[in-house]
């Protein structure tokens, strides 16, 4: 029942939400829904839940599964604490129609949840889309100025993407022994070799646009520069671990042999975007374009990691899974309000934050060194272990990957040091008041980010279960 | 027998309703009494609580899905005429006489599902054609009615031309009209038909791929569907059409072993392909709403077409959600259309700022027509890729199938595009709050099937 309410709370508050009109009061609702479903996340991962189950639609043996292991509670607890953030943080934000902007987000948790959480294939694949479609519409409604052909971009990739996947799904359901979706009978399918590596194509791609793995990343710096910001922030905290996930609990457990034998050709092409995202985002100058290459680089480097096949290197994956998703919604969270405050994003217009805002600027710094993955930072712990990974599987792609580092520190620096130092900008001038909601938000995530960077084991203890099951088989 | 018998009374009732009186309201009131009789009388024959019988000579045979399939294609056209009623009595002057013609149709489609006899589908073919000739043309004065007529009736009766030639190769080859299970072979595994048989079997295929306007046979389509009054096309792109699958279904269910079952599946796949390639492509590059929702309902045959491919329960299930689906998107997308201006995507930029309600309406049902979750259309299509690969066909017949349902995105979001993020005054006629609430019913019925489909075959399966 815990699973359901959590499903439930926000898809009801996001009917709500359509009837009040008043911004202030949407706010509060918003706030107050997602701070409910917040605790019920917390609840279910460090107390855990009985899983749900009921009849869907029997003439075809789908069920309505939710269950929650390791994997799922670490994305439930990181979608958990995203929204309530990310309303708190941009609640000052000037946005038309807040009422719908933030149902249309809650929508759009329901259906992050509900990925999350399904144990069955057809229910899967019900919330993979659920999630894209209030998207598309955050996108292109609230958006920037290029917002409709970029985010329809975005939508009919991910929506062919999700098509192959139903093919495989299909695929795979045919041959189960007892016709059913569950992700049990689907790892007990019996599949030909031919019809395995089908299928992994089909999931494969699927998975691969979503994450994003070059080279099928074109969509994903255009929609993130085009999208509000608060949308940003889901689509990159939380949304892009859905490609993630899916290869956790989809593509590698029930297509083992296939994914072993493509493990070099995904490993080489994630290390090749990932090195080319940190290529490309040394060079950019517009903050937001910089944090959404950095984050194509980072879950290139986790997609590698998976590949590899090393525990060690699937631990690290589901430790950044978290903390690449706070770490991230600090910068973005610090973007906008520089961008709210001073109405662009150029760097180079940008310069003394410093001596403006000290407390935004430390906190600034914080956050750069979680991204570039500091010791004492969450994001070290992560990294640390994929890179581990990645080496015993090849020295050479370690090598490449590690090039990366050094790379993340450049451009993250040189950011920080673009915006925080140097003399008082113009543009940072404006800068009024702090944003005090923002602010608190962010010294909450930073935070977690210094907990969970020197005290691991809190997110270990929650993922162990996971880890097994994946290497049981 | 009930429907067959009570649509044709019916019918007949109806041309003489304008002695008694001349209000066209009351007209459309007792043509709508009437579909709920008729709707009541197939329950009965369905539930077996009366039914009227007689001696057919096997020619007619009702079983559980026909009499279902009934009941939904007249649930549609009830639904159909409730919303489009005053439309209906803005075009010619004698109102009574569509809801005829409505109920002479629906004589047709009764046959259609229960004809045992290629005889019977002769009749069935012929009795729902000969009116929607006439619904197509009932806009005396503009000449593209006209024309529309004209080129549907030139080459419908080609057709039912090829039909009727088929038949006779068939009577030729077996000596009876009556659809039989073909004697096979048991050695050589072929069946031990005559080649007219074969013949004659792919005459009926081209006469019903003309009927259910499956590429390469669909050149009438666009022009009738764009040429006919707003009002109809919808109802001939969906009931129509649905009841001329269910009789390609019922024919080639069996038959096709006769046509042998390697060229089954030789030729199915190329007209499937080339009926999505044509209808998704082409609708790409319209301007006009009304001719791009024609060009999609050809896409969306190509996606019915599926149910021909195998004969397992999921054929079944799914021809009647995906017409279910795809006939209700249908009419709702028209409904809208209707009370357009003019009918180019841009005429519905900005409909979502003064209108909100029927920008989500149509979206809604756009979505269903494209098959994204949470409507009926997400499981209409799911469906079929399902009963298509369990019927054997190879994963890159299906992989071209979802192609093209993605390029279907691409045109259905146009319109989604123009209502929400485009800015401009609709040309939109007044909307009353009556007819939103009918769009809603059909809204919900999408929503509720999008979820639990199986409350739509359910009934038939116990």
């Amino acid at each position: 029942m815990l699973l359901l309410s959590t499903l439930c709370i926000p898809f009801i508050a996001a009917i709500i939400l359509l009837f009040v009109k008043h911004n202030e009061k949407a706010n509060y609702v918003a706030i107050a829904c997602s701070g409910v479903t917040m605790a019920l996340a917390f609840n279910i991962a460090f107390n855990g839940a009985t899983s749900f189950d009921a009849n869907w639609i029997l003439s075809i043996n789908a069920r309505f599964l939710l269950s929650a292991d390791g994997l799922a509670k670490i994305l439930v607890l990181l979608t958990g604490i995203s929204f309530p953030a990310i309303f708190i943080a941009t609640s000052k934000n000037e946005i038309k129609n807040r009422n719908q902007f933030l149902s249309l987000m809650l929508f759009t948790q329901t259906g992050l949840l509900g990925v999350f959480l399904a144990g069955d294939a057809l229910l899967f694949y019900f919330f993979w889309e659920l999630a894209l479609i209030p998207v598309y519409f955050l996108c292109s409604i609230w958006g920037g100025e290029k917002r409709v052909a970029i985010t329809f971009k975005f939508f009919i990739y991910t929506f062919l993407g999700s098509l192959l996947m139903l093919i495989g799904i299909i695929l795979v359901y045919t041959n189960t022994p007892d016709h059913s979706f569950l992700i049990g009978s689907f790892k007990s399918a019996l599949l030909t070799k031919g019809q395995q590596l089908t299928a992994f194509a089909l999931f494969f791609t699927a998975f691969a646009i979503k994450m994003p793995i070059f080279p099928l990343h074109t969509w994903q710096p255009d929609a993130y520069e085009q999208s509000p910001t608060p949308v940003t922030m889901v689509l990159s905290a939380v949304m892009v671990k859905m490609g993630l996930y899916g290869v956790m609990r989809w593509l590698l457990p029930l297509f083992p042999a296939a994914s072993l034998s493509h493990a070099h050709f995904v490993v080489t092409l994630s290390i090749i975007g990932v090195l080319y995202a940190s290529f490309i985002a040394i060079r950019q100058d517009d903050v937001k374009r910089l944090i959404a290459y950095s984050s194509i680089a980072h879950i290139g480097l986790m997609s590698a990691a998976l590949f590899t096949f090393k525990s060690i290197g699937v631990q690290g994956v589901m430790i950044q899974l978290f903390s690449h998703g706070i770490n991230v919604l600090g910068l973005w969270i610090i973007a906008d309000i520089i961008e709210q405050q001073t109405g662009t994003r150029s760097m180079k217009a940008l310069g003394g934050l410093a001596k403006k805002q000290p407390t935004l600027a430390i906190l600034l710094v914080g956050f750069a060194f979680a991204n570039i993955a500091l010791p004492l930072t969450n994001a070290f712990v992560g990294e640390f272990l994929m890179f581990n990974a990645i080496f015993q599987f090849s020295p050479w792609m370690a090598a490449f990957a590690g090039v990366s580092v050094v790379l993340a520190a450049i451009y993250t620096l040189n950011m920080v040091q673009k915006i925080a130092y140097g003399e008082v900008s113009d543009a940072i001038n404006k800068m009024q008041l702090p944003n005090k909601n923002a602010q608190s938000i962010l010294i909450v995530l930073l935070v977690i980010v210094f907990v969970t960077g020197v005290y691991p084991q809190l997110l270990f203890n929650i993922s162990s279960d996971t880890l097994q099951q994946l290497f049981v088989k | 027998m009930n429907a067959i018998i009570v649509s044709t009374l019916l019918g007949v009732i109806m041309m003489f309703v304008s002695w008694g009186t001349t209000s066209s309201k009351l007209q459309r009131s007792i043509g709508l009494m009437g579909m709920l009789v008729l709707i009541v009388a197939n329950l009965a024959q369905l539930n077996n609580w009366w039914s009227i019988e007689f001696n057919t000579k096997g020619m007619l045979e009702f079983n559980q899905m026909g009499l279902y399939v009934n009941t939904i294609l007249f649930v549609i056209t009830f639904i159909y005429l409730w919303i489009n009623g005053e439309e209906i009595e803005k075009i010619g002057n004698h109102t009574a006489d569509f809801y005829a013609i409505f109920f002479f149709i629906l004589c047709g489609v009764s046959l259609l599902t229960s004809f045992n006899n290629l005889l019977m589908l002769f009749i069935g073919i012929e009795i729902l054609s000969i009116p929607l000739y006439i619904l197509t043309g009932s806009d005396k004065k503009n000449l593209f009615s006209n024309e529309a007529s004209i080129k549907y009736f030139l080459m419908g009766s080609f057709s039912t031309g090829i039909l009727l030639l088929g038949i006779a190769f068939i009577y030729g080859a077996t000596g009876t009209f009556t659809l039989t299970t073909p004697v096979v072979n048991p050695i050589t595994n072929i069946p031990n038909e005559h080649f007219l048989m074969s013949a004659g079997l792919l005459l009926l295929f081209v006469s019903m791929n003309f009927k259910v306007s499956a590429a390469p046979f669909h050149f009438w389509t666009p022009d009738v569907y764009d040429g006919a009054p707003t009002v109809f096309t919808p109802f001939m792109a969906t009931v129509v059409k649905a009841a001329g699958f269910i009789a390609f279904i019922k024919i080639f269910e069996v038959q096709r072993v006769a046509l042998g079952q390697g060229t089954w599946m030789i030729i199915l796949p190329l007209v499937i392909v080339a009926t999505l390639l044509v209808g998704n492509v082409t609708a790409v590059f319209q301007r006009s709403v009304k001719r791009m929702l024609a060009y999609s309902s050809i896409a969306q045959a190509g996606f019915m077409l599926f149910a021909l491919y195998g004969n397992s329960t999921f054929n079944n299930e799914g021809i009647l959600l995906y017409i279910v689906a795809y006939s209700l998107a249908t009419i709702g997308v028209f409904a809208v259309l209707i009370k357009m201006k003019d009918y180019s995507i841009e005429s519905f930029n900005g409909l979502a700022k003064s209108n909100p309600t029927l920008a989500f309406l149509t979206t809604l049902f756009l979505f269903s027509l494209a098959g994204i979750p949470l409507t009926a259309g997400f499981f209409a299509k799911y469906y079929m890729l399902n009963a298509l690969f369990t019927a054997g066909a190879g994963i890159w017949l299906l992989i071209t199938a979802v192609v093209f349902a993605a390029i279907s995105v691409y045109y259905y979001f146009k319109l989604v595009q123009a209502m929400y993020f485009a800015e401009g005054t609709p040309a939109i006629h007044p909307i009353g709050k009556q007819y939103e609430l009918k769009l809603w019913v059909i809204a919900i019925i999408l929503l509720v099937l999008g979820v639990f489909p199986p409350l739509l075959f359910n009934y038939i399966l116990i």
